[in-house]
Formats: structure tokens, C-alpha cells, sequence
């Protein structure tokens, strides 16, 4: 077994990267992945509590990195799925407590035992960002259909590139159906074609994401959840199956758009 | 999409925030400092009139998307002849 490093960044801060790094790890480890994610948000740490892990910290990866336990000793195992796993960022350190190189130790060494290790990036474009694309074998980017997250996520791509850590795929998160058939928000083919990159999901604007993340307990593992399906479908495109963009709600405006794109051949 | 702003001939944020990204876009890619256009377009005017005789305010240069790659593309009318041509058909 070898893992696949896909790492998880945005540019802008608060687009949904933490949200999907839970979700798409959760997801995968349903369908019976070996998982492991690594919060590198050093000093911001996060990932824990959106899975819900909080409470079973003992040690970090800046822990790991400056040689006070082993790997294995900062794994938390999460209580639903066997195969899923977190390791958690130093809350008290700063983004400089460890280097690209570091990362990249770390991610050799989990490689063997895994089929997928998922990196949640901090915002920004400075160390943080280097340190969680250095290991990476694919990038997503996050975005929302919004002009200032739309701007970054167009510099992240291009940095993206220039380190061969291309072509980044997009998901565009946190869309809502009614704004965009009103006129009032970009369309997924909007934002497609002004980033000229490949989609891997779209993800709705749902109120159950905030109850999700309160609770610690990840939208995608909810079978009844549209959203929860919608992280479950990334999942599955990562996996190499093919799955179509969900109709939903009926209305014309994001998806009729988006089908149109497709129908005339765009990306 | 028709919507009531359309009619009152307002166009919908959705649309001005795609042209306006659009825009913002070209120049956040480019590699060319600002102002480097008009430079480089009076330079080239100067190089291919020492050739061929061109209109300097007819030069039109232009950065455009292909893909996520940009291309900077020169469009430069030539004068007529002045003369007429002989005829001689
Ligand atoms: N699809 C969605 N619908 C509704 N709320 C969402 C959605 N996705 C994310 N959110 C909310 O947006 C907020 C920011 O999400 P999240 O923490 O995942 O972003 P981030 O990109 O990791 O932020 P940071 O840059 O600070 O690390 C959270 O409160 C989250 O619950
Ligand atoms: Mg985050």
C-alpha cells in the first residue's frame, strides 16, 4: 500500500477547508479506505474538533516532529470508523515549529500503512501553505462562489503550478440555489471558467453543516443529508468512480448552467 | 436568467462580479508590470515602422486567456500604399 497525499488549501481563510478535510477523510474511510488527516494548522488547530476528537489529544505533530513520541502515539482513532484517523496540530506553537521537509518525513512514514493521507492547510499563501503542500501528490482547492475566494483561489492554483503540484482540482463550496437563480451569486460554471481548472465537487450552502460541526460528528457519515452526499461523491471521484453533479431542488439556475457547460464540452 | 433588475436594464451582481473577476484575473496572472503595455506597445511601433510603414494609433496590444495561460496578442493595421495600383489588366 501506497498513500495517496492529497492535500486540502484555499488562499482565502474560512472558505470550508477544514469542513471538507473532515468530511472527504470521513467519507473515504466509509467506503473502506485506510485514512489518516493531518492537521497543519499549527497554532490554529481546528480538524480535532470538527471530527469531534477533541477530547483524546495527548500528542501533536510538532510532538512527532521534535521527537517526544512516536507516530503512532499522536494517531487518534476515530470512535466510528475503524479505518479513520487524526493527527491533530500543536495549538500553542507557531506555523515555524516545523519545516516542508518535516512534512514530508512524517507523510513517508505513514505512506506504507494507508490509501489515503488528506492535509488540512491553513489559509494564507506563507509557511503554513508550503508546509502542507510540500508532501502532496494532488491538490484541492476550496473556494466559495465569491469574488475575494475566487481572486485567492486563482493565486493558489498558479503557486500550485509553479511547484508541480498541478493541476489542482476545485471544489466550490457553500452555494446557494436560490441566490444564484436570482443573479445575485456566480454559478459553478461561472467560477469554472474564470479558474479554468477541473471540478471534483460542489457543495451546498446547509445550515446542517454548522449543526454537524457542533456536534463533532461529520456531515458526510448523515445518509440523509444532501450535503453529507454531495462530500460522499467527492469521496467516491476521488476513488476513481465517475459520478454525475446532483439536480437539486429543481432549479435551473446552478445546475441547468452547469449541465449546459458540459453539454457544449467545457471543463 | 430574466429577473427584474434585468428589466429595469440593471445587470445582476452575479454577472458584474464575473466581469469584474474576469478583469482582476488577467492582471493578478499577468507577469507584466503595469504600465509595461504602453511601453512595450511604443517600442514595437517604433521597431516595425523602421520596416513598414503603420498607423501608431491604430497598434492594438492585448493579454489574452487561453486556458490559465495568457498570450499577449499584437494587432498592427498597415497603411495603404498611397499610390494607386497600375492597372494593367
Ligand atoms: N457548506 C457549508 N454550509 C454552511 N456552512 C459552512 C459550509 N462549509 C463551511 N461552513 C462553515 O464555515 C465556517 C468556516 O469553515 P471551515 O472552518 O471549514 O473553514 P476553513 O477554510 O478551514 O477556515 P480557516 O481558513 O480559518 O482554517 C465554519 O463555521 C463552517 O461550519
Ligand atoms: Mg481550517
Amino acid at each position: 500500500m501506497s498513500a495517496r497525499v492529497i492535500t486540502i488549501t484555499s488562499g482565502k481563510g474560512g472558505v470550508g477547508k477544514t469542513t471538507a478535510t473532515a468530511n472527504l477523510s470521513a467519507a473515504l474511510a466509509d467506503l473502506g479506505y485506510k485514512v489518516v488527516c493531518i492537521d497543519a494548522d499549527i497554532g490554529l488547530r481546528n480538524l480535532d474538533v470538527v471530527l469531534g476528537l477533541e477530547n483524546r489529544i495527548v500528542y501533536d505533530l510538532v510532538d512527532v516532529v521534535e521527537g517526544r513520541c512516536k507516530l503512532r502515539q499522536a494517531m487518534i482513532r476515530d470512535k466510528r470508523l475503524e479505518e479513520l484517523y487524526l493527527i491533530p496540530a500543536a495549538q500553542t506553537r507557531d506555523k515555524n515549529a516545523i519545516s516542508p521537509k518535516d512534512m514530508q518525513r512524517v507523510c513517508d512514514e505513514l505512506r506504507p500503512d494507508f490509501d489515503f493521507i488528506i492535509i488540512d492547510s491553513p489559509a494564507g499563501i506563507e509557511r503554513g501553505f508550503k508546509n502542507a503542500i510540500a508532501p502532496a501528490d494532488e491538490v484541492i482547492i476550496v473556494t466559495n462562489p465569491e469574488v475575494s475566494a475566487v481572486r485567492d483561489a486563482d493565486r493558489i492554483i498558479g503557486l500550485v503550478e509553479a511547484e508541480q503540484k498541478g493541476p489542482a482540482k476545485l471544489i466550490v463550496n457553500r452555494l446557494n440555489d436560490e441566490l444564484i437563480e436570482r443573479g445575485d451569486m456566480l454559478a459553478v460554471a461561472d467560477v469554472l471558467e474564470l479558474l479554468a481548472v477541473d471540478l471534483i465537487g460542489i457543495i451546498p450552502e446547509d445550515q446542517a453543516v454548522l449543526v454537524s460541526t457542533n456536534r463533532g460528528a461529520p456531515i458526510a457519515l448523515e445518509p440523509k443529508s444532501r450535503t453529507g452526499q454531495a462530500f460522499r461523491d467527492v469521496a467516491k471521484r476521488l476513488s476513481g468512480q465517475e459520478v454525475a453533479y446532483a439536480e437539486t431542488n429543481g432549479t435551473g439556475g446552478l445546475f441547468g448552467r452547469l449541465s449546459k457547460l458540459i453539454r457544449t464540452g467545457g471543463s | 436568467m430574466r429577473n427584474l433588475s434585468d428589466l429595469f436594464g440593471r445587470k445582476n451582481s452575479a454577472s458584474t462580479a464575473k466581469e469584474r473577476l474576469r478583469l482582476v484575473l488577467i492582471h493578478d496572472r499577468s507577469t507584466l508590470a503595469p504600465g509595461a503595455m504602453e511601453a512595450l506597445r511604443d517600442e514595437l511601433v517604433e521597431v516595425i515602422s523602421r520596416h513598414v510603414e503603420v498607423d501608431p494609433g491604430e497598434v492594438r496590444l492585448e493579454l489574452t486567456q487561453e486556458g490559465r495561460s495568457q498570450r499577449l496578442l499584437a494587432d498592427i493595421p498597415l497603411k495603404r500604399r498611397s499610390e494607386p495600383v497600375p492597372d494593367e489588366y
